[in-house]
């Protein structure tokens, strides 16, 4: 794949601002769209979690910080950049159908176009967040380093997973089903509106074992040692993390460089 | 010179579905195998396509020759065999593929481009040659989806025709847009050829087929029937056929399977007599006798009348004017008669033949097989083939002719 990308990496690009010029062409609003989508689940949320449940946010540790708006807004955001993804690429393939089955260029790219365009409103919405952490007083700036390798870790994650979810989504339209009900659970799972403590104190260190062993539980957390927390996130966690990309990877390049030849006739 | 494409074993299987919905619970109801039938639309091909040649596939709908140009641009992958091709390969499968409507021409000519292979670079050189050849003015740069279809088609074409591909795979595309813009098109691909480009075309007219390409090959039921040059392989294809010199003029041939036959042609006269000369204007009749084994529903007869260089100057047939009479087993004639023959005094040859309803299956065709001249009457007009008819009328020099 890497020496087909390079050849290609012209039609991806391309394929990206297809994707990103074409996305809001028609709307009034435009690109505004991409940002009030994520505000406006943050602050129903926010309203739900805060004065409804009165939840009550963990505080930040070093930096103090004491807002579930904040701690809520630090989760969502990488979650939809996850579920978004998986959401996008499973769909690829099947929307691009014709041009599949008319032109031959490595059908890579359109996956890889797929997420390079969330990736882009993606980076936007962080680009927001850091500005609203440094307003609000976490002045993140030091750790935008941390945060960008953070980021290219959940991109390849899931690159490796879109990779294979998106080729076996041709051979059966019922994964892009299954990922929806799967991805509703997996947010439940995975502490976005509640502290992962939470989860500890209601059932005991031998499930909450098992509930740490979601990548993304792992991945979350990690993001929010560097935004809300301000410090470094668990060499373990990151380390895990990593672990998790490079496997799904391997094995989504696998499935889909064996699926890949036959896609033209079968969509 | 050596072979641009190689095709060396190539078979290629499909899947036929027997649910096409690829659902999960229909695959678990089936223990996890799919039920589907195969069936090979390639079945062991080789061929060498030389470097810089026009090359034609033909073959019956499903014969698998639409299959191997797409694997040509591999877009599927062989089961058997390997195809090697040599430079760039620019598929014309279907104009105006990965057009974004939303987006105008300009950026798509980009994106499409892209697509086909192109760096940006390469395509900002040939933006303008694209943009004058589509002739779209000043719409490129307004939204695709405005564009008439005529537009649409136009853009697609010119990005594909502009990319200066090694190898062109062309799929019944070549009939694009008005007159003019297939002139155009033709002059490019005249250009590609005489450049050294080689050129795939799959198409379903003979006639482009036998105009364009330099070599041919026969596809059967996935099968490589044969290769060779345009004429052999198209008379081969169109029947089980008995090709062969006619009796009659020097240009005779005469083909088909002969279930029916023609047996002789005649030109009659006013008065039903054969004559070997009918004067212009004068009413003549156009007689072919034949002979039939078998019975018709809807047998389609024709008449061509040739001038002797070689021009065609009519070609009637039942179908196109509506006449389609069955046909019984044995023999019997059919007439076509003009009331004043209008060509200008000369030689002619006559064609008749009968075919299947839809034109395709050829029983007997007879191609100027009978000569005749045509002598001067009324009116005494002496040049170019056919008279319109008309009148000169008006002042000259002030007066009245």
């Amino acid at each position: 794949m890497p020496v087909a990308l390079s050849e290609h990496n012209e039609l991806t690009r391309s394929l990206v601002s297809r994707e990103l010029r074409g996305q809001y062409k028609r709307s009034a609003l435009g690109w505004f769209w991409s940002l009030l989508n994520p505000l406006a689940m943050v602050a129903t949320y926010a309203i739900v979690f805060s004065l409804v449940f009165r939840a009550a946010p963990p505080v930040g540790d070093p930096s103090g910080r004491h807002s579930y708006v904040l701690f809520l807004i630090t989760g969502l955001i990488p979650w939809n950049l996850f579920a978004g993804g998986l959401n996008g690429s499973a769909a690829s393939l099947v929307d691009q159908a014709s041009l599949i089955s008319k032109v031959y260029f490595p059908r890579a790219a359109v996956v890889l176009a797929k997420l390079g365009a969330l990736a882009v409103t993606s980076a936007i919405e962080f680009a927001v967040v850091v500005v609203v952490l440094v307003v609000s007083g976490n002045f993140v700036l030091p750790w935008l380093g941390v945060l960008a390798g953070l980021f290219a870790l959940q991109l390849a994650l899931v690159l490796g997973l879109g990779l294979m979810l998106s080729v076996t989504n041709v051979y059966f339209r019922d994964v892009q089903y299954l990922l929806g009900i799967g991805l509703q659970v997996v947010f439940y799972l995975t502490p976005i509106i509640y502290p992962p403590s939470f989860v500890r104190e209601q059932v005991g260190d031998r499930l909450y074992f098992l509930y740490r062993l979601n990548p993304l539980e792992r991945l979350v957390e990690s993001y929010r040692n560097v935004l809300y927390d301000m410090r470094f996130p668990a060499l373990a966690d990151v380390g895990y993390v990593a672990l998790w990309a490079a496997a799904m990877l391997f094995v989504g390049y696998r499935v889909f460089r064996r699926l890949e030849p036959r896609l033209a006739e079968e969509l | 010179m050596g072979s641009a494409i190689t095709i060396d074993g190539v078979s290629k299987r499909f899947r036929l579905y027997h649910e096409r919905n690829q659902s999960l619970k229909s695959t678990l109801m089936r223990r996890g195998r799919a039920r589907f039938e195969e069936f090979w639309a390639l079945r062991d091909v080789s061929f060498e396509i030389p470097e810089g040649q026009t090359f034609g596939l033909i073959g019956h709908n499903g014969s698998g020759k639409s299959t191997l140009l797409k694997c040509m641009a591999r877009i599927y992958t062989p089961e058997q065999g390997e195809i090697t091709t040599r430079g760039r390969v620019s598929a014309l499968l279907e104009l105006g593929t990965g057009f974004h409507p939303e987006l105008s021409g300009r950026e798509n000519i980009f994106l499409n481009g892209a697509i086909l292979g192109l760096r940006k670079a390469d395509i900002e050189r040939k933006l303008d040659d694209i943009i004058d050849f589509a002739d779209i003015g000043a719409h490129i740069d307004t939204p695709i989806k405005n564009y008439s279809s005529g537009m649409y088609v136009r853009l697609g074409f010119s990005i594909a025709i502009n990319v200066e591909p090694d190898i062109l795979l062309v799929d019944e595309v070549l009939a694009v847009g008005d007159e003019g813009f297939q002139r155009k098109c033709a002059a490019r691909f005249e250009e590609l050829r005489s450049g050294g480009r080689t050129v795939v075309v799959v198409s379903h007219s003979l006639n482009t087929i036998s105009m364009l390409c330099d070599t041919v090959a026969l596809l059967d039921h996935g099968r490589l029937d044969r290769v060779g040059s345009p004429k052999q392989v198209i008379e081969d294809y169109l029947g089980n056929w008995v090709a062969e010199r006619d009796e009659g003029t020097e240009e005779s041939m005469r083909w088909g399977t002969r279930e029916v036959r023609i047996e002789a042609v005649e030109v009659l006269d006013e008065s039903g007599r054969p004559v070997e000369s009918i004067p212009m204007g004068a009413s003549a009749t156009f007689r072919l006798h034949y002979a039939a084994d078998i019975e018709l529903a809807r047998p389609l007869f024709t008449v061509a009348v040739h001038h002797v260089d070689g021009t065609l100057v009519s070609n009637p047939n039942t179908a196109e004017l509506g006449q389609v009479p069955p046909l019984a087993r044995g023999r019997g004639s059919i007439d076509y008669t003009v009331p004043s023959l209008r060509l200008i005094p000369g030689a002619y040859d006559l064609s008749g033949g009968v075919l299947d309803g839809e034109g395709t299956h050829v029983y007997d065709r007879r191609h100027r097989v009978l000569r005749f001249h045509v002598e001067r009457g009324h009116p005494d007009e002496l040049s170019g083939i056919v008279s319109l008819g008309g009148r000169f009328e008006g002042e000259i020099y002030g007066g009245t002719p």
